[in-house]
């Protein structure tokens, strides 16, 4: 993240990524940038994945248009590498929803395209809207980081934050909807590790009107964001504390009143409280957060050089990307490393 | 000099109620006038010490449920269960009240000055120097009396004959005594008739006077007035129903 | 003769080679199966319960017992119950009452799920090394929270938590009034309630003053004969529970006989000495899911708002909608007993027959309280045949935030099973009122014991949930994913949302 707003283009971090190939099977890898889509920065960016654009494409477009605008919509360019077999045809869309159809609605335009972005995933009639925030793009497939970047030309994209990620997939190899980051409206996620409270919060992400739809447990962190940030207004550094909580052991240990609010937020958010493994880093326009489980089983190393922060499951990847780097501090378990862009 | 707390109750809701009664009480007061009554419910729950409450209006239901010790008088009728598993004290109304009045009471009173809906009285139970009585002015509804344990439940037919059917239907302790003649068939199984005694009309007689007393009647003709006294035909209802495995 | 006799029971023999004629044996027995005559000790098999008194007792491993000593002809429909059910109907036209939990046999759900553990993809976790936090709050909870930073950068809670049971374990130890079992045994399993952290519910017969140095460990529990309740009796109770309904006998009331109403039993619940406490079968202010909101309410104002207030149900088919209507009450916590729960005495009928295993009717209350929306808003706490610590993980994570046990308290105090309770000879001291029988029942001893079970489950349900790489129970909590069924059909499976081993 640049906390200026000062763009890099995908070149840097397709370098930082494929330091990561070790931790990789070459079966997904994708990346996110914020910033990439100025000319229509009031849109939402749709990014969709159609098995088949001729068969396909027209739902889309009609439950687009029944819901606002589609301003400009397109093939998202892509260039045929050796090893990567295109699956699906990512197409981007750059839409304006009507908030008269949502009057009841406090954010009619983010709750609208939201449910879109569920419905049509839900339907599962060979489309996959994989990233529907402003002036932000996800791109990412099935292969090795830098196949990815290459399919998508990455180095043609300018950014101010950028996430990006290298898959193992135990569960579902190969499919590019598994791929990370995942991205609901303005959130973006990449995790590394295994949710083994998945089922706890999947169950309860979708009691409150989110869906799942691609088979994996990362999908839940950019549900959770969305609900705890955006829907019940926390602070992003209580919306983490919330999902990766002190232990009873230390909120006991605490002043009354901080007692007390760490109490009030582990009962209320006890079915979001992940567990297991994970190094995580969210984003949205505005903010950059990293965090890992609450027993730090996960590495994560994070990097600071002028207006630059970075995040990292390993110091290398960072300085590949910033050969200066000026501090690299590894955070504590639970505690999460926030940047802000300057407004 | 007696302690006289004002509170006006238009619109106030119960527990904000209940709570300025309970610090009326603790302040010392000796009687509440509560104006402007309107269904608010749980009026005196769980309330101790022997403070009066005055009721303008009509309070909601389970009035005075809990309650061990205090006395309510209820200027207007009353809502459902009033006297609901009370403990001890004293619910007045001087009107009429819904179904189920005095519930599960254990111990204390509650007048009715009119009539009273279904089940009146069921299940009121008595223990040691605990001895739940409910008196009715006016007629009672059916099921008088279920599943009675224990007290004494007197309805008197102010208004005219007693209409209750079915009543008594699983008594097992305690008794109803209804002024005036009881048809058979408006008592349900398991519970009996029986002649009330002189010994039972000198025990009525001070409970007779007391209501009387509380509103204003002449306890005179009501007294030496004719009662059907209706009591378990057995204290165990359920023997001969059961066999072991 | 039409009937005649039947086979007896059971069949008691003395090993003469062994006897050393100590008669314990006879002391022990209650039910008057042993008796001296001369050098011998003499039996009558057909006053056995099985209770194995005798047997704990003898000295020389003298006494042995046989199960069903003679045969009916074999018959797969008409069973040896069936048959003696119908002579004991036939000579008495009663209903026939039993004892403990459901004796049909009915599959076990829990014994066709299995658990989880990591392997490679996350780490397992070891208790020992790592916390693995137990702690479970019952109480209502709230939706959002609304936490403000205030400019000096202190967090502000604006929204207040209302009072929650603050458990060190989800096992808690369900309701058994006293009457239906001794002082003795009310007294150990609060004890070990108090030791252990959690807490135990008094059932409906009234708060002893003997557990008063307990009673913020106690359940007070407001059941349709409103026996021993009074504000005091609220007061004192660290919870308040209305019992609706109960799983061994689901519809019906209760009824303790007049014998076991002896003076300490009719002190405690507020009734004449030897008069038979009858609970009614609805509670007469609850003819509707409104009027429990107002009994929840009533409760809860008498006590200004202070106490966590429970509302127990029997599960039987509807359950979810049921319980989801208790959801919305200001009640704290929803307490499901399935159709194996115990019982000192419930019509035979009804015992075996009425409602559904507590697996499902959990499964199926969490599922729809999140379809509504409002899970997490309120507490779940599950019970009716729970014998072990993969019983509690398996209705964790089939929704359920805590599990009451009963029966197995019980064994764990000595307790054969032997199904007689209703006669108040317990040999155990337990279900019996015989002041020379409570005395047998060491309050130290069994204290002990009862808290030695808990903290054993305790430790088997950490190490269960260190080994899912679970490091917290909340995330075990309707966690289905972390289960499997194993030769359950599909439809059942569909209900309870697992999948079958291997998928």
């Amino acid at each position: 993240m640049d906390r200026k707003r000062r763009t890099m283009d995908g070149s840097g971090i397709r370098q930082a990524l494929s330091m990561m190939n070790e931790r990789g099977s070459g079966e997904g890898a994708g990346y996110v940038a914020y910033g990439v889509y100025p000319d229509y920065r009031d849109c939402y960016a749709l990014h969709v994945f159609f098995d088949n654009v001729r068969e396909n494409k027209d739902v889309v477009d009609a439950t687009l248009e029944q819901w606002g605008t589609i301003e400009h919509d397109e093939a998202i360019p892509t260039y045929d590498q050796p090893n990567l077999r295109a699956v699906h045809t990512p197409w981007r869309y750059f839409f304006k929803p009507d908030p008269s159809l949502a009057p009841a609605s406090t954010s009619p335009e983010d709750d609208i395209v939201s449910a879109l972005v569920m419905r049509v995933n839900t339907a599962r009639r060979g489309a996959l809207i994989f990233s529907s925030g402003k002036n932000v793009g996800v791109f990412k497939a099935g292969g090795w980081p830098e196949e990815v970047a290459d399919f998508y030309r990455i180095e043609d994209y300018e950014g101010y934050t950028w996430l990006a990620h290298n898959r193992y997939p135990t569960n579902t190899p190969g499919w590019w909807g598994g791929a990370h980051p995942f991205n609901l409206l303005g959130w973006s996620v990449v995790h590394n590790g295994e949710i083994t409270s998945y089922g706890t919060n999947r169950r309860y992400i979708e009691s409150l009107g989110y869906t799942c739809t691609m088979y994996t447990d990362t999908e839940v962190v950019a549900y959770l964001i969305d609900l705890l940030v955006r829907r019940h207004g926390l602070d992003l550094d209580l919306a983490v504390r919330a999902l990766a909580p002190p232990f009873w052991e230390e909120i006991d240990r605490m002043p009354e009143a901080e007692r007390e609010w760490n109490r009030a937020l582990r009962l209320t958010y006890a079915p979001a409280m992940m567990n297991g493994p994970f190094a995580i880093v969210a984003a949205d326009a505005d903010t950059m957060v990293g965090f890992t489980d609450r027993s730090k089983l996960r590495p994560m190393v994070v990097g600071e050089c002028a207006d630059r922060l970075y995040i990292s499951s390993e110091e290398a990847a960072i300085r590949a990307m910033e050969p200066k780097v000026e501090s690299i501090t590894m955070p504590a378990a639970g505690e999460p490393v926030i940047g802000r862009v300057a407004p | 000099m007696a302690k006289q707390v004002a509170i006006d109750g238009k619109g106030v809701h119960y527990t904000p109620l209940n709570q300025q009664i309970r610090k009326a009480v603790a302040d010392g007061a000796d009687e509440i006038v509560i104006s402007n009554i309107l269904g608010q419910r749980f009026i005196g729950d769980g309330l101790r010490g022997n403070v009066t409450i005055q009721l303008y209006g009509v309070p909601g239901g389970d009035l005075a449920m809990f309650m061990s010790g205090p006395t309510i008088i209820v200027h207007g009728n009353a809502e459902h269960a009033p006297g609901n598993t009370m403990d001890a004290g004293k619910v007045v109304i001087h009107g009429n009240a819904g179904d189920a009045v005095a519930h599960s009471m254990r111990g204390g009173k509650v007048f009715v000055r009119g009539d009273i809906g279904y089940r009146g009285g069921i299940h009121m139970k008595q223990y040691e120097d605990h001895y739940p009585i409910l008196v009715v002015g006016g007629t009672a509804q059916a099921y008088l009396g279920e599943s009675l344990a224990g007290g004494l439940l007197l309805v008197l037919g102010l208004n005219g004959p007693v209409q209750a059917r079915e009543i008594g239907s699983g008594i097992h302790g305690g008794e109803i005594i209804i002024r005036g003649d009881v048809d058979d068939a408006c008592l349900a199984t398991g519970a009996t008739k029986v002649p009330l005694t002189e010994e039972d009309r000198m025990r009525i007689a001070p409970v007779i006077r007391e209501f009387a007393d509380d509103f204003g009647l002449d306890p005179e003709p009501l007294t030496g007035a004719k009662y059907t006294r209706i009591v378990p035909a057995s204290a165990r209802p359920f023997v001969g129903k059961y066999t072991w495995e | 003769m039409t009937i005649g006799s039947l086979p007896s029971r059971y069949r008691i023999s003395i090993d003469p080679v062994r006897c050393m004629e100590c008669e314990r044996c006879i002391e022990n027995c209650p039910y008057g199966v042993f008796r001296r005559d001369g050098d011998r000790i003499l039996v009558n098999s057909r006053n056995c319960t099985a209770c194995h008194r005798c047997i704990a007792c003898c000295p020389r491993d003298a006494i042995s017992l046989e199960e069903h000593p003679c045969d009916y002809r074999s018959h797969p429909i008409w069973t040896r119950e069936a048959r003696e059910a119908i002579y004991n109907q036939a000579r008495t036209g009663r209903i026939i009452l039993a004892g403990m939990g459901n004796a049909l046999d009915y599959p076990v759900i829990f014994d066709r799920l299995v658990l989880d553990a990591c392997q490679v993809t996350n780490p397992s976790l070891d208790p020992l090394r790592e916390p693995i936090e137990l702690r479970t709050h019952i109480g209502k909870k709230l939706a959002k929270l609304d936490l403000r930073r205030r400019e000096n950068g202190d967090i502000e809670l604006r929204t207040a938590l209302t009072p929650n049971l603050r458990v060190e374990t989800p096992i808690m130890i369900g309701h058994m009034s006293y009457g239906a079992i001794s002082l003795n045994a009310q007294m150990a399993m609060a004890r070990a309630a108090k030791e252990t952290g959690t807490f135990m519910g008094t059932g409906e017969g009234g708060l002893h003053s003997a557990l008063y140095p307990y009673q913020d460990r106690m359940i007070v529990q407001v059941a349709s004969g409103r026996f021993g309740v009074n504000i005091d009796y609220l007061e004192r109770g660290a919870a308040i529970e209305i019992k609706i309904g109960q799983g061994a006998k689901p519809g019906i009331g209760g009824h303790l006989p007049g014998e076991k109403v002896c003076e300490e039993v009719s002190r405690t619940r507020m009734i004449p000495l030897g008069s038979d406490a009858i609970s009614p079968a609805p509670h007469h202010d609850i003819y509707s899911i409104e009027d429990l909101a107002q009994l929840v309410r009533a409760l809860k104002e008498a006590t200004e708002w202070k106490k966590p207030v429970f509302v127990k149900i029997a599960a039987v088919h509807n359950v979810a909608a049921i319980a989801a209507g208790i959801a919305r009450s200001p009640a704290d916590a929803v307490v499901i007993d399935g159709f194996r729960g115990g019982t000192g005495a419930a019509p035979r009928v009804f015992r075996d027959h009425v409602g559904i295993p507590i697996e499902a009717a959990v499964a199926s209350v969490d599922k729809k309280l999140r379809d509504q929306g409002i899970r997490n808003e309120v507490s779940v706490i599950a019970s009716g045949g729970i014998r072990g610590s993969a019983d509690v993980a398996k209705t964790i994570a089939l929704g359920a935030d805590a599990v009451y046990i009963g029966t197995a308290a019980l064994v764990a105090m000595g307790c054969r099973v032997c199904g007689n309770c209703y006669r108040g000879l317990c040999p155990w001291g337990i279900a019996t009122q015989r002041p020379d029988l409570v005395q047998r029942l060491n309050p130290d001893a069994a204290s002990e014991q009862v808290a030695n079970l808990i903290r054993a489950w305790t430790l088997e349900l950490a190490e269960l949930l260190g080994a899912a790489g679970i490091n917290s129970i909340e995330s075990l909590r309707g966690n289905r994913d972390r289960l499997r069924g194993y030769m359950l059909d599909e439809s059942l499976m569909q209900v309870l949302d697992v999948r079958q081993v291997g998928a």
